[in-house]
């Protein structure tokens, strides 16, 4: 249609008028955001910012390499071994059935460790690493590096671990790790971020335990940038931890290997101290187990066979197990009644095999009986009617002081797990824990180790030690944490007269070099290293009158379980006394015949520094003890290189 | 007969039309989409690949379509416009019966190597048709309501199907670009106001009768619109988009932290960062900067367009440049609201820095027409 320029310029008026309108309305807009964009970007920029950092950077800890745990002389006792594995990560795998088939053709795969694979990788994000199998010998992970173009998403990896390369030599002493567990987390009130690691691996018993805090070390840190799924894309920052201290122990390896190889096929214990120091040169309990099962996980079959195991291989007893003492006892309460004057070293008693008391015979262990009997002659003779007699003038309470001054019935304090206290019962104990009134026949019971006396060899070591020495030594464990050499605690003397101690020390070199001692069968024929000490066996049954009447019914036809346990304490040399040892056999039958020989091998080989020369031993022993030595289960000496294993 | 045709002697003819682009509006498109291949590269970790190459050679065809129309006659544009639309009309309905389903949507038509996406074509056709209808009818009858009504069929039909496949964000802007269309023809001022009091009312009669017993919705439905109002009240679903993107745009700062840095984008905690949220991008590595110097850039296009229009006593000329101005502005003033937070998330892609090829090659084309309004001015 026609329209007049008229028209034209008046519409295109309008027109101009109404684009102004919208280009002013836009142009407010664009300053809307204009303005939007400085505030985001200029004023709340720092907010923003700390915002887009949190989003990105992940911060991850790397575990610390634990500390070696090392023998007094440098041996390596517990390190940390490479753990080679096999990680596959699906997204980068594709087809993950087909390549773990092929892994299998690789490396040996149980059906059960890919259905687990399989499991696991349906659980998590496509580009987690998910361990097929590890523990894998070098071998096998060179076999998975050759073949890695066929195994698409398949890597190699190194991880470390706890591992023990003296098996079970040390598990009781070192304990083993394990992988943290809930109720290891719920027990601490300011858990370490280490520990939330999965897997992260600390001291479950024994020294890895107790010294966990100097083993464990710092954490590091990486601070990864990761995206919105997770993905690690590159490492930002990295702060390394520190690796745990190293802890060289008192425990000389070579010896402790000698020990427990020595009570092969025993239940036994035996602790070996240094009389000055308290150093523990060997503190072994047999059997003994491996630890490095424990550290993989043990199977529920090995698991079983140790708990049902009768000789209870898991158990430490050096530390834990509280026997009665025996007649090793009678050197505390010969102790006690010198001290108390109610003996002197040469007045004697009357044995007649037994002593009657308040209508009840107490019997000696020989039957006839000791006749005139002396301090030295109850010791090396083990009459137990002298004590009987004596300890009744003593008391018991005197009786208990002693003990408790010789390190009994108290806990020594050792990194260690579950350690006894034992029992010194005096009067005030026994209305304590049983409200019952002392009475004169358990101080007749006690005089001789028996009744409710208990104690640990490793209190039996010490006061073997304490005696020896003269002084109040204690035990100790740990020499060195990292580079920092432990004081050796001063040693208070004993409150005893040397005149008393002399007295029984005399008695107990006459138990093993007197003609007549209990001990004479395992004494030894070096000069400079001559040993005392004090047989024990104790009763695990009451024998009745009758079975007394019929004639005591000999160990050997005894079940093993109610078979007496045999003990034997010692130090040497016993003119210059540098060792003490306890030697404990359970169920092992009598302390002269089982106990006093493993003690005597254990001084020759401490003080020799060798495997005991024939000739230390009497003329008429040797092919025995040659035989003997022939059969021990020692480790090689070529596996003692020391190596640090920390990556 | 228009304006047009009596002073068709005074417009250039043949290769003088050279003369008579306005370059200033070329060199600001170059430079947009520059700056929209920059991105891509970035985004995709520093490579040509999978986006920056193709949306440049689109862009480089899309030069070249915007000069072949600027040399057309604006009136032979102006003739074509109802064939245009129509067009697109039935493009719009073959889409909704044998479109490709992408994102749950019915957007693409594959025409052998060709991807059509018809919607993205209406936006152009429909300024054009309403531009032509203008300018055939008489200026006196604009607000009669006869008149009126048809307009508003011609915008809500095509918003309709394109709101069916569902494509809210283009569905508002075809609704937005057409209304401006009318306003700047001059349509009384009372129709805006009673289209925009009705709809005010209308969604508060929704919220208002919220939670008593006449409410208009399900509850579901309006958990659903408070989401869509409010992303950050549900920061890992429907949120996690802004609230990354808003965290993207500020970490940025005042001068970004610099080209291929931007560790929002590269660390993929942005949705869409290569089509709808790619400002993101550009505001988290180049900063404040950066961002406003896009906005300018943005403004001098609208500048030249309304600009032109100015100048332009051609009806139809007039109208096609402001409808293609504020249609360009509609799209860049929602996606950057989108992106900043400012507006619920819908689906509109910003121009010539998102990655996309109808919509690349759809600007162009309009762009087109609106170099050949600037060049077949009468002078």
């Amino acid at each position: 249609m026609r329209r007049t320029q008229k028209d034209t310029e008046a519409s295109a008026k309008k027109v101009s008028r109404r684009a102004l309108i919208l280009g002013g309305a836009q142009l407010a807009f664009v300053a809307v955001l204009g303005a939007r964009m400085r505030y985001m970007q200029v004023e709340k920029a720092g907010e923003y910012q700390l915002l887009a950092e949190e989003n990105r950077i992940n911060i991850r800890l790397i575990p610390p390499a634990r500390g070696l745990i090392l023998d007094r002389n440098g041996k390596l006792i517990a390190g940390n071994e490479q753990n080679y594995r096999v990680v596959i990560t699906r997204e980068e795998a594709g087809d993950v059935d087909l390549v773990l088939t092929r892994l299998s053709e690789v490396i040996p795969l149980t059906p059960d460790d890919i259905d687990k694979t399989k499991k696991e990788i349906e659980r998590r994000s496509s580009f987690v690493p998910i361990v097929v199998a590890d523990w894998l010998r070098w071998q096998d992970l060179s076999a998975v590096a050759v073949n890695t173009p066929a195994l698409p998403g398949v890597n190699p990896e190194v991880g470390l671990s706890r591992h023990y390369p003296r098996f079970g030599d040390m598990a009781h002493v070192v304990g083993y790790v394990g992988p943290v567990s809930d109720a290891d987390l719920a027990a601490l009130e300011d858990p370490d971020p280490l520990l939330q690691i999965p897997k992260f691996q600390i001291g479950k018993i024994g020294v890895e335990k107790w010294m966990e805090q100097d083993l464990r070390g710092k954490a590091g840190t990486t601070q990864i940038e990761v995206n919105s799924v997770g993905r690690v894309m590159r490492e930002l920052d990295r702060q390394e931890g520190e690796a745990g201290s190293d802890i060289r122990l008192t425990i000389d390896a070579d010896v402790q290997n000698y020990v427990q190889a020595r009570l092969d096929g025993e239940s036994a214990a035996v602790v070996v101290m240094d009389v000055q120091t308290g150093d523990l040169l060997a503190m072994a309990s047999a059997p003994s187990f491996d630890p490095n099962l424990f550290v993989r996980g043990i199977s529920h079959a090995d698991y079983t066979l140790l708990m049902e195991n009768d000789h209870r291989p898991l158990a430490n007893k050096s530390v834990q197990g509280a026997y009665p003492p025996g007649s090793t006892f009678k050197i505390v309460t010969g102790l006690a009644a010198l001290e108390a004057g109610s003996i002197t070293p040469n007045s004697s008693v009357y044995c007649p095999g037994y002593l009657e008391f308040g209508g009840r015979k107490f019997h000696c262990w020989k039957h006839g009986g000791h006749g005139q009997v002396d301090l030295t002659k109850s010791l090396k003779e083990s009459c137990d009617v002298y004590y009987y007699e004596v300890a009744q003038k003593a008391g018991i309470d005197a009786i208990a002081a002693m003990g408790r001054k010789l390190g009994l019935g108290q806990r020594h304090d050792l990194p260690m797990s579950a350690i006894a206290e034992g029992v010194m019962p005096d009067k005030e104990w026994k209305q304590a824990r049983h409200k019952e009134d002392w009475r004169i026949g358990d101080t007749i019971n006690a005089s001789i180790g028996q009744g409710y006396v208990l104690a640990t060899p490793l209190q039996l070591a010490v006061m073997t030690a304490r005696v020896a020495s003269g002084k109040a030594v204690s035990p100790r464990l740990v020499l060195a944490i990292g580079d920092a050499e432990q004081p050796i605690p001063e040693a208070p003397p004993l409150d005893i007269s040397p005149q008393s101690l002399d007295a029984v020390r005399k008695g107990m070199f006459a138990v093993v070099n007197a003609p007549g001692g209990t001990a004479g069968a395992s004494r030894i024929t070096y000069e400079t290293m001559l040993m005392a000490g004090k047989t024990g066996t104790s009763q695990v049954r009451n024998i009745s009158a009758s079975e007394r009447a019929a004639g005591v019914i000999k160990n050997d036809q005894l079940p093993w379980k109610r078979r007496d346990h045999a003990l034997f304490v010692a130090y040497a040399p016993a003119d210059n006394p540098k060792i003490a040892v306890s030697v404990i056999v359970e169920h092992g039958g009598g302390g002269s015949m089982v106990a006093a020989p493993i003690a005597r091998d254990v001084i020759l080989r401490v003080l020799t520094g060798e495997l005991p020369p024939l000739d230390a031993y009497p003329a008429g022993q040797r092919n025995k003890i040659e035989e003997q030595q022939k059969n021990l289960k020692l480790r090689p000496a070529d596996d003692d290189t020391v190596v640090s294993t920390r990556a | 007969m228009s304006f047009l045709e009596y002073q068709v002697k005074t417009v250039p003819t043949g290769i003088r039309k050279l003369f008579y682009l306005n370059w200033g509006l070329v060199l600001v498109l170059i430079a947009v989409a520059s700056m929209g291949f920059l991105m891509l590269y970035s985004i995709a970790g520093g490579s040509m690949e999978p986006w920056a190459e193709p949306q440049i050679k689109r862009f480089a065809v899309g030069l070249l379509v915007m000069l072949v129309i600027a040399f057309i006659p604006i009136w032979f544009i102006r003739n074509m416009a109802g064939v245009a639309y129509g067009l697109s009309m039935l493009l719009l309905l073959a889409v909704e019966f044998f479109g490709q389903v992408g994102k749950g949507a019915q957007r693409w038509l594959e025409v052998g190597p060709i991807v059509i996406q018809p919607s993205e074509l209406m936006k152009v056709a429909l300024v054009m048709m309403l531009a032509a209808y203008y300018d055939w009818l008489d200026p006196k009858k604009v607000s009669r309501p006869l008149w009126v009504l048809l307009p508003v069929l011609l915008i809500v039909s095509p918003t309709v199907l394109v709101l069916m496949q569902p494509n809210l964000g283009t569905s508002l802007m075809l609704l937005m670009g057409g209304a401006a269309v009318m306003f700047a023809a001059g349509v009384s001022f009372w129709y805006f106001a009673v289209v925009i009091g009705l709809g005010v009312g209308a969604v508060a009669g929704v919220f208002m009768t919220r939670g008593t017993p006449w409410q208009f919705l399900h509850d579901y439905q309006y958990t659903r619109i408070d989401t869509f109002l409010d992303p950050t009240s549900d920061p890992l679903g429907a949120g996690y988009n802004i609230i990354q993107a808003q965290i993207a745009l500020g970490s940025g700062g005042w001068s970004g932290k610099g080209f291929m840095q931007g560790t929002q984008s590269r660390l993929n905690f942005l949705p869409e960062k290569h089509t709808d949220f790619i400002f993101t991008t550009l505001a988290e590595e180049f900063g404040f900067v950066g961002a406003f110097s896009l906005l300018l850039l943005y403004g001098l296009i609208i500048f030249f367009c309304f600009a032109a229009a100015l100048q332009n006593k051609d009806r139809f000329s007039q109208l096609l440049l402001i409808g293609i101005g504020c249609t360009f502005f509609f799209y860049l003033a929602v996606n950057l609201s989108m992106v900043m937070g400012m507006a619920p998330v819908v689906g509109v892609p910003l121009p010539f820095l998102s990655y996309g090829g109808s919509a690349t090659l759809v600007l162009m084309l309009a762009f087109g027409a609106v170099q050949s309004a600037i060049v077949h001015r009468p002078r």
